[in-house]
Formats: structure tokens, C-alpha cells, sequence
């Protein structure tokens, strides 16, 4: 039979530390729930101990630090939402986090929620991979800083040991001049999971690319940089026999799977038409300009 | 009056505060909570049953087949289905064991040790495999039930028609998705057994629990708890887990409780019937349908159930609201290893509407007509005849649906206006820079038969009545459930109007079977035209005895019975409320009962399957509007426009609100919802995996309500629960045609499947 469930609720974040080097293994941080009510709810939860950090506020809020953002893992997607810093440096994560479940969720599920749940098809990580963001991670050994493009080490799986947790994510600010692009394509408008998730910026120089960093989910076992394809279209003029050719690449770098949500064909397919969709706002942001 | 206005709904004020009891809400006293235990094979047999040594079992009550009392069977139409597999396994997720524990986390563990070994054959999981008959799993060919209807000459007509067009057309299953699952409480007594749940339809229960232990009518007792909507996944179902749940009360004579997840529930619970629909229609060059020839197939699942009702009504809509001298429609039920499908709403007729729908827009294509104007050219009017032999006398509203659609979509000029902004297909493959959106305007036009098929009213002979309680005001005894569509508030206007009070003086008794008589199920869209007809007829007998003992009591010929009041000419004699307090103190009570008998012009055969197949039918059309982004092939339904005519709206926000709620149940069956199996199993049996529409998804819908009174329904009402999920699937794959050029036989319209239509189009045009 199941063992009754055990909550530890600390108010800081050395009290975290404590308990997590304590019993380190045995026990599964939970944070706004949303991702672990689901696998409970489906009999799918292993752990019955508990170490729930939501009352600990020095995980929240959002702060300037010059060329990036901190956003503490608690941060809510209402909160990144409403936030007037995150709607001028990192407008892809407002639109990400408004497509996230629907307003219930956005109110409890944290970002640092959506980071370490680690699921390929999480919507807030292509932004996250695109903008080059670090984790800041933290334990009683001390933190330290990891690239979020070196996260993740498989599926589901991060370079995360027992005892840490996440405790921010440095977003560096979108530039000026630079374009970023979110599209979720999901299952239907709310509560979809989804099929292909991207999120991409790039600078242009004239006619060329200056730079470009595309970040794609749910193609793949964990979120990725569509590194080749970027390859290519760095330093190139944007033409629409470009756009063609970057559609073909992204098409045959993603490794996508058939799945009960969709196929590998459409997956491959869409996510080549996904890029050209931003590809070609650029192309009209210019015409337009 | 009452009859017309949008009072407050009865059960409105405790559901919103939450104040309404649903089963789930109920703990009794030594209560058990029971759990069923499944097959996890689709086809196969029994090989052995093992609880593990080391559990305890002492505290858990275990029932088998070996526990049923009478025969092994749930009574429905065949007696084919078993309550609890005895030895063969027939599909995914059947029911084998049945135990109860005090507490869930009991009962869980103990599910944990119950190991069961099978011997597993091959399945029949297709319609195609079925037909080819590999493997025999039903009679000798996989077939449950034919029907075949006939009209005139159809090699004739082929040798008159100048095109002959064909089409096949495939529909898959539909969950219901009420909100509240499946459940139900048992309650054991000295002989005799208390029932209390979500359902549709008590007396269906009833029957099969007096079946299963042999009680009467007396001692089983079955009582509709607040139900969280139906959509006929609680018609058939209810009666499977409350016999399951009585079995286990009986076998620990203690209250047993059973209630199902939602993952139990989709995996286990009947579906709406997928088919594969054929026609082959022959046309004359100016739109003329002179032969039709339609072969439809549904997939019954494993056991019989409702199946053949099902098909009946497929058959008979089969041609739609058209007109032909010439018509052959074979249908075949058959059998597979899956879950047994059943109600939901539309009941055959949303399957056959895609079809013969999309065959309208296929056969304008080849014409090279307008499919507007092919359809006016052979819709069915008043005085015309249907496919069954019927002719038309009555409250037939199929011009003025269709003209009021097509006028406030606004549907000539938008369909004139998407054909000339896109001439040919165009998507990411072959112009990247040009626009990605494609906008497209579709129609369709549909009927729904109103109450049962056939003779099925006159044989049920629907009771209801209205006794006078002691402060004199009129209480309705029926057994049409409340399952979230208005029945409470509909009778209660119903016998405001005809005794001329105001409606809150109608009280509705609760459906329990020991005090309200079998008014039939509540299905088929025949609550308010049937049921409603019946407490009419019910409260105009109060009526006629309170103006008789009024009228001896005053001495007074002529009284009239006026707001509320009595009167003689414009004198008033005394209240309602007081005469009627009156009368029950002088004999005793006041209880009047009816029952429904079909009008008399109809007339139904049931062995050559022609005649009046319903008393009147209710009419549709639908515009549908959409968006097809190019670069992802999702599909926005920007505007729905529906007409429908109901006959007269009792109730016009509930009626609009059938129409919205069905219109949208439709808008998923047409986009989004479709079952992924895997040998047998759904796998995608969650909320999160099973698509239904959200808010976000709902296009703007506008409503226009036409009112063709029919005579013999309460106030000129005819059905409107299921004539609005036949339109929406059609109308949005026509639409879809138009936009993209690509036309779907198949729904769901997911994106995957609008890509492959879009990509063939794309390599046709290349060759
Ligand atoms: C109805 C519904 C709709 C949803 N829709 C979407 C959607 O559209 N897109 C999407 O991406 N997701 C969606 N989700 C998933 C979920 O809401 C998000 O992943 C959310 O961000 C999770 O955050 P949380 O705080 O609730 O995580 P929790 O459930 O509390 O935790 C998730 C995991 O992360 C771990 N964890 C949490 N915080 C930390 C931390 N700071 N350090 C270390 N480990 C930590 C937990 O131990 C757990 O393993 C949906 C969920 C539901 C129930």
C-alpha cells in the first residue's frame, strides 16, 4: 500500500539546502504542482516525500542585471506575463507563457517548473535555448552557473545532482534592432501539448543575417538548437531560395518520433513551414520599414 | 404565459452555488468503495486467476460471475453482453472481477495483487477486417443486424442518370466526454435494492436489476442523482455499473459505491459508432438526383447493445433531407474486439449527415455547380416524399432553415469573393513569401427524426402525470431525467401554460422510481415533444376536473380558468391554488396520469422497413467559416451560422443553448477528436490526450431559431437535443474544400490528415 505522504514546507532557501543534503535522493521539490498532480493523478508518482519550496519568496521575482534578466524559478507565467521588463527584453517568453494550459496554470506553474520537469514538449524552453540562457543553480556546496544549451543530458534527464535545485534563470535581453519569434503548434488553442514548439531570434545586417539562434521543442528528446540550419543562414542574404533551403535543412536536422499527438512526417514538415513563417516576417518587417 | 419566456432554470440556482448533490458528493454509512477489475487483452481467453498468498483479503469483498444470481448477461437488446467475463475475452478493458474495499488506497493495493494469465488470439479490430471475416467472432459473418430500404427502380434510374458519382466516406468513434463520469451507489436490502447515480434513464436500470435478482418492481428502487450531463453515454452504460455495484452491496450487504476516473471511463465506456459510408449517386446534368445507392457500415464494437436502434436511424437518414425515386440503402452492423459503442447523441445520424453531405459537394464539383443550388434542387419540401415512403404533412421547415443561413452568412457573396482570392493551391512548398492564410465558406443542410424510429412511441406507450400536493399547487411525476438540457424547467412552463399559473408554482418530483412512472428514456430528442405532450395532456385532465368541481361548486356553467384564477365572464370565482387545496382535502388527492399515443396519420412497417419512420423531423442548415493556416494546415473556424427549426421553442436560451453546446460537440468531431489504439486499447484515454474543444476553439456562432409548430407536440415543440451535431463536420469540411482545394472524405480534419489531402492534391497537380 502506498505510504502516507510527507510535506516539509521551509521559508528559505538554506532550509532548501538542509533538507535537500539531508535526504538527498528521497525527496522530490515540488513547486507549483502542476507537472507532478498530473503524474499523481494517474498513479504515476513514485516519490511520498515532499519538499515543497513555494513559500520560499527569495525564488521569486523578476530583476535587471544589465544585459540579461533574473528570473527566480517561482516566477508564475502570470507573473512573466504581466511583467513590463519581460515584455520589453523577452517578448518570446510572454508569448510562450500566454499559451501555456490556460489561466489557472499560468497562475501556479513556474518556470523553474517547466525547466526541470524537463519534458521535450515544454513551451517556455525553446525561448529559454534561443536567448542563450544560464541556470543558476544552487546547493549547500555553493552554486553555480550552467549554459541552459547544456541542461539537459538526454530525455528527461539534466546534470542535475540530488541535492541542488534551480534557483534562476539569466535571460540575456533581446538587442536592439534583433527580431524574436514564438509559435506554439499544439493540439488545439488551451491545454494543448505541443506538436512543435519554436522559438527564434536573429539580427540582420541589411539584407543578411547576422545573427540567428533557433530553438525548437518536441521534435527531438530534449528542446535544441537547430545549430546547421543556423550555420547556414548566418551571413547569407535572405532570399526566398534561402528560406527554401532552410526550410528543407530544419526539416531533416530535427529527429522527431510518431507519437499519439502526431506524426514524424507532419513534425519534420511543419517545422521547416514554422521557420519560414518567421523567416518571412523578416522579410516583411523590412519591406515594411 | 410561460411557454416562450427564459425563466430562470429550476436546477440553476443549486448548481451554480454548488448546493446540488452529484453521486460522488454521497458517503453512507459502512459504505464500500468498489473498483472493476479489466481484461488488458483484446481477444483471448481466461487461462487463470491468482491472488497473491501474501495480501490480506479478509478485508476486501471479491465478486465474480459465479456471484450473479440470474443469468450472466446485461439486459438490452441481445443477451449477448456478460455482466463479468466468465472464460472469453471479447475486447480491451472488459470487465472480469469486482471488489470492494472501505478505503481506497485498500482496494487499490489489493487490485495490485490480483494476477490474471490469458491465452491471447487474434483480434478483429477493423470494419475491413471484420467483413473478410478472417476470424468468425460474431454468428457466422461478423454481422449484428442489415437493414435494407428500397424505393423504386435504382437500376432504372442509374440507366436515366447522365454522371454517375461516387464517393466513400469514413467517420470515426466519438467520446462523450460528459463532465461527471460514471457512477454509482448500491444499496442492499431484505430483498430488495436501492440504486442511486448518474444516468439517464432509470427505468433501463430497473429492469435490469429486478433481471439480475429476480426482484419486482417494488423492491428495486433506482433514484437519478444530479447528473453531469449524458450526451447518451448514459443511456446504455448506467445499467452495466450499477449492476456491477449492486453485485458487490449484495455480496457484503453494505452499501458499495463505484465510481470511474476519467481514464476508466473513456477506456471502458461505449463510443459513438465509426463507419465506412458509401453512395453512389446518379445525377442528370442539371443536378437532378434520379438513382442513389448507399452502403453503410457501422462498427458495433464487441457485443450487441443498442447497436441495431443505432443503425436504424442511420439507415433511415442515410439520403438526408433530399429527395430521389430511386433508392437502395444497404447497412450492415458488425463486430470487433473493442468496446462496445452506443448512445450519443445524433445516434447514427452525425455519421450518415458527413456523408451524404460531402457527397452533395462532390457531386456539385464533378457538375461544376454550385452545391447551393443542387441542393435546393433536391431538398425535400412539404408534400415530398422521403426514402422510407413518407410523405411530408407537416411542420417542415427545410426552405426557410436553409434560406435563413444562407442570407445572414451572407454565404453567396463570401463563397463568390474565397473562389476568386484563390484560383489554385499554393502552400509553403511551393511559394514561401506569398499569404499563408487561406480563408473558404461551406454549407450544409441536414433533418433529425424526433423521437424514436418506427413504432418505437407507440409500442412504449411514455407515462407521465401531475398530482395536486396539499398547498394546492401542481407537482410533475415523470421519469424524464434532467441531465443538464432543461427537462425541469421545460415541464414546469409546459404545466404553467396549460393551467394558466406562474411557473414557480411547479414543482418537478425527483426521478425515483418508486414515485414517478416510466416515461421512457431520456433520449432521442423526445423529452419535450413526447414526454412534454404527455404532462400536457396530463394537466389538462387536472384541469377539466378542477373546472368541473368549480363549476358544481358555484353553481356556474361557464367557468373559465384565467390567470390562475376562476372565472365566470370577468368575474372571478377563486384561486387556483384555493380550489384545488380544496378538492384535495375533500377527495383525498388529485393525481392525474397520461400516456403518449402517436398521432394517427402515421404509420410505420417494420418488415419492409418504409412508412412514417418518425412522426415529424426537425431541420437544419449550417455555415460554416474557416481560416486554414498553410504552414501548420490547422484549421480556425472563424463563424458558424445555424438555422434550425425546432418547431415552437419553449424555452429559447436552452434551445439556442442545445444548439450552441451540440453545434461545438459537432465542431470536435469534425477537427479534433479521434481514439488512438493500440491492439484493441485506446491510449489516449485522458483529458489531456483526447481533444475536445476548448473555449479558444469555439468559432462566433450565431443562432437563428425557426418555429414550424408541429400539432401534435406541447405548444407546436418538436426535438432539439440532437438535429444540431449532424451540421458542423460537413459544413467545415466543405469549407475546408474551398480553402485549400483539398477534399476530406475522412474526419477528424487534424492537421496530419489535412497536410496528407493537401500534399496529394499538390503532387496531382504536378503529374
Ligand atoms: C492542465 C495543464 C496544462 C498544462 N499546459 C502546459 C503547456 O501548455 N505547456 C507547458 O510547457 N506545460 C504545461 N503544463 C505543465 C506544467 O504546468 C508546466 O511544466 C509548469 O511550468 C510546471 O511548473 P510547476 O511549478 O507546477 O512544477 P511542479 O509540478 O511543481 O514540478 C515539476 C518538476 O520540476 C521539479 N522542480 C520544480 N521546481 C524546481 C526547482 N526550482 N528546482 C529543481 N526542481 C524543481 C519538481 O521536482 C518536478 O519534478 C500543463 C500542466 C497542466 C496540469
Amino acid at each position: 500500500m502506498r505510504q502516507t505522504p510527507t510535506v516539509q514546507s521551509p521559508l528559505t532557501l538554506n532550509e532548501i539546502y538542509a533538507a535537500l543534503a539531508e535526504c538527498a535522493g528521497d525527496l522530490k521539490i515540488i513547486a507549483g504542482g502542476t507537472d507532478l498532480m498530473v503524474l499523481a493523478n494517474a498513479h504515476q508518482l513514485e516519490a511520498s516525500n515532499f519538499l515543497d519550496i513555494w513559500r520560499v519568496d527569495e525564488l521569486r521575482g523578476i530583476s535587471d542585471e544589465g544585459d540579461a534578466l533574473r528570473i527566480g524559478a517561482l516566477t508564475t507565467y502570470t507573473q512573466l506575463i504581466r511583467a513590463p521588463l519581460i515584455q520589453q527584453f523577452i517578448p518570446a517568453l510572454v508569448a510562450a507563457s500566454r499559451t501555456i494550459g490556460a489561466v489557472q496554470i499560468q497562475n501556479r506553474g513556474t518556470l523553474g517548473g517547466n525547466i526541470v520537469n524537463a519534458s521535450p514538449a515544454g513551451d517556455s524552453l525553446p525561448v529559454l535555448a534561443a536567448y542563450d540562457a544560464a541556470l543558476e543553480i544552487g546547493s549547500q556546496r555553493g552554486t553555480r552557473r550552467v549554459a541552459f544549451n547544456e541542461f539537459y543530458t538526454g530525455y528527461r534527464r539534466t546534470v542535475l545532482a540530488a541535492d541542488e535545485l534551480v534557483i534562476a534563470a539569466r535571460v540575456p535581453k533581446v538587442k536592439a534592432g534583433e527580431r524574436d519569434f514564438f509559435c506554439k503548434v499544439g493540439t488545439r488553442r488551451a491545454q494543448a501539448i505541443s506538436k512543435i514548439v519554436m522559438s527564434a531570434k536573429a539580427q540582420m545586417n541589411a539584407a543578411s543575417i547576422a545573427s540567428i539562434q533557433i530553438g525548437i521543442g518536441s521534435v527531438a528528446p530534449t528542446v535544441m538548437r537547430a545549430t546547421q540550419t543556423e550555420a547556414l543562414l548566418v551571413g547569407a542574404t535572405l532570399t526566398p531560395d534561402l528560406i527554401e533551403q532552410a526550410r528543407q535543412m530544419i526539416a531533416n536536422e530535427v529527429t522527431p518520433i510518431t507519437d499519439l499527438r502526431s506524426t514524424e512526417h507532419y513534425r519534420r514538415s511543419v517545422t521547416g513551414n514554422v521557420l519560414t513563417k518567421f523567416l518571412r516576417q523578416i522579410i516583411e518587417g523590412a519591406e515594411a520599414r | 404565459m410561460a411557454v416562450g419566456k427564459n425563466i430562470l432554470r429550476k436546477d440553476g440556482y443549486e448548481k451554480l452555488t454548488g448546493a446540488a448533490r452529484y453521486v460522488d458528493d454521497v458517503t453512507l454509512e459502512g459504505m464500500l468503495y468498489g473498483k472493476t477489475i479489466r481484461s488488458r487483452i483484446a481477444r483471448g481467453r481466461i487461462k487463470s486467476i491468482a491472488y497473491d498468498a501474501a495480501f490480506d483479503w479478509s478485508q476486501i469483498v471479491i465478486a465474480d460471475y459465479r456471484d450473479i444470481p440470474g443469468k450472466n448477461y446485461v439486459a438490452l437488446i441481445e443477451d449477448d453482453q456478460p455482466l463479468l467475463a466468465e472464460n472469453e475475452i471479447r475486447h480491451y478493458a472488459e470487465p472480469i472481477l469486482l471488489i470492494a474495499a472501505a478505503n481506497k488506497d485498500l482496494l487499490e493495493a489489493a487490485a495490485h495483487h490480483i494476477h490474471i494469465e490469458y491465452e491471447q488470439w487474434s483480434p478483429v479490430l477493423s470494419i475491413e477486417d471484420a467483413l473478410a471475416c478472417r476470424e468468425i467472432i460474431y454468428g457466422t459473418d461478423n454481422i449484428f443486424k442489415r437493414f435494407l430500404i428500397g424505393r423504386g427502380d435504382v437500376e432504372e434510374g442509374f440507366a436515366q442518370a447522365e454522371r454517375i458519382i461516387e464517393g466513400e466516406y469514413r467517420v470515426p468513434h466519438q467520446e462523450q466526454l460528459y463532465i461527471e463520469p460514471q457512477g454509482m451507489i448500491a444499496i442492499p436490502g431484505n430483498e430488495a435494492m436501492t440504486l442511486m447515480g448518474s444516468m439517464q434513464c432509470p427505468y433501463y436500470i430497473h429492469k435490469a436489476i429486478k433481471q439480475l435478482f429476480h426482484l419486482n418492481d417494488e423492491q428495486v428502487v433506482v433514484i437519478q442523482m444530479t447528473t453531469g450531463g449524458g450526451f447518451g453515454g448514459k443511456e446504455e452504460y448506467p445499467s452495466v455499473i450499477a449492476a456491477h455495484a449492486a453485485l458487490l452491496a449484495h455480496k457484503a450487504q453494505r452499501p458499495v459505491k463505484l465510481i470511474y476516473d476519467r481514464a476508466e471511463d473513456i477506456a471502458a465506456t461505449p463510443k459513438r459508432h465509426p463507419g465506412v459510408i458509401r453512395h453512389r449517386t446518379g445525377v442528370r446534368r442539371d443536378g437532378r438526383m434520379v438513382a442513389s445507392e448507399i452502403d453503410l457500415v457501422f462498427d458495433g464494437g464487441a457485443y450487441v447493445t443498442l447497436t441495431p436502434v443505432v443503425l436504424s436511424r442511420g439507415v433511415i437518414h442515410a439520403l438526408g433531407p433530399y429527395a430521389c425515386d430511386n433508392v437502395r440503402i444497404q447497412a450492415r452492423a458488425i463486430a470487433t474486439n473493442t468496446p462496445p459503442n452506443g448512445a450519443f447523441r445524433g445516434f447514427g445520424a452525425p455519421q450518415v449527415a458527413f456523408a451524404y453531405e460531402m457527397q452533395m459537394e462532390k457531386i456539385a464539383a464533378e457538375l461544376g455547380m454550385d452545391s447551393l443550388e443542387l441542393r435546393r434542387i433536391n431538398m425535400l419540401r412539404e408534400g415530398d416524399t422521403t426514402a422510407t415512403g413518407q410523405t411530408l404533412i407537416w411542420s417542415v421547415g427545410s426552405e426557410e432553415v436553409l434560406n435563413e443561413a444562407v442570407e445572414r452568412a451572407n454565404y453567396q457573396a463570401q463563397r463568390l469573393a474565397f473562389s476568386q482570392s484563390h484560383s489554385s493551391i499554393q502552400t509553403s512548398t511551393t511559394n514561401h513569401v506569398e499569404a499563408h492564410k487561406r480563408r473558404g465558406i461551406g454549407l450544409s443542410f441536414f433533418l433529425h427524426g424526433a423521437g424514436f424510429t418506427g413504432s418505437g412511441e407507440a409500442k412504449m406507450k411514455a407515462q407521465a402525470g401531475i398530482e395536486i400536493m396539499a398547498n394546492g399547487h401542481p407537482r410533475v411525476l415523470s421519469g424524464s431525467t434532467e441531465i443538464g438540457q432543461g427537462t425541469r424547467t421545460i415541464f414546469s412552463q409546459i404545466v404553467a401554460e396549460e393551467l394558466s399559473l406562474d411557473f414557480s408554482a411547479v414543482e418537478i418530483e425527483e426521478p425515483d422510481t418508486s414515485r414517478v412512472p416510466d416515461s421512457g428514456p431520456t433520449v432521442a430528442s423526445r423529452t419535450c415533444m413526447v414526454v412534454g405532450r404527455v404532462v400536457q395532456m396530463a394537466a389538462r385532465e387536472v384541469k377539466a376536473k378542477l373546472l368541473h368541481f368549480v363549476a358544481e361548486r358555484f353553481a356556474a356553467p361557464e367557468v373559465e380558468l384565467r390567470e390562475g384564477k376562476f372565472m365566470v365572464a370577468e368575474k372571478a370565482l377563486a384561486d387556483f391554488q384555493e380550489m384545488a387545496c380544496e378538492y384535495v382535502n375533500l377527495f383525498g388527492e388529485l393525481r392525474c396520469f397520461a400516456h403518449y399515443a402517436s398521432p394517427p396519420e402515421i404509420e410505420w412497417n417494420e418488415e419492409t422497413y418504409s412508412g412514417d419512420a418518425y412522426p415529424v423531423y426537425s431541420w437544419g442548415a449550417e455555415v460554416a467559416e474557416v481560416e486554414v493556416d498553410m504552414d501548420t494546415y490547422e484549421v480556425t473556424v472563424v463563424r458558424l451560422t445555424t438555422a434550425q427549426d425546432i418547431g415552437r421553442a419553449i424555452h429559447p436560451l436552452l434551445a439556442a443553448g442545445q444548439i450552441e453546446g451540440g453545434t461545438l460537440q459537432a465542431v470536435g468531431y469534425g477537427l479534433l477528436e479521434e481514439l488512438v489504439w493500440d491492439q484493441g486499447r485506446i491510449i489516449n484515454n485522458r483529458l489531456t490526450n483526447y481533444i475536445i474543444p476548448t473555449a479558444l476553439d469555439a468559432p462566433d456562432m450565431e443562432t437563428i431559431i425557426v418555429e414550424k409548430a408541429y400539432p401534435h407536440g406541447p405548444f407546436g415543440a418538436k426535438g432539439v437535443g440532437e438535429l444540431p451535431i449532424n451540421g458542423a463536420a460537413p459544413a467545415i469540411a466543405a469549407a475546408v474544400f474551398q480553402a485549400t482545394g483539398a477534399f476530406l472524405s475522412e474526419i477528424p480534419i487534424t492537421p496530419e490528415r489535412l497536410q496528407a489531402a493537401i500534399e496529394k492534391v499538390t503532387t496531382d497537380e504536378h503529374r
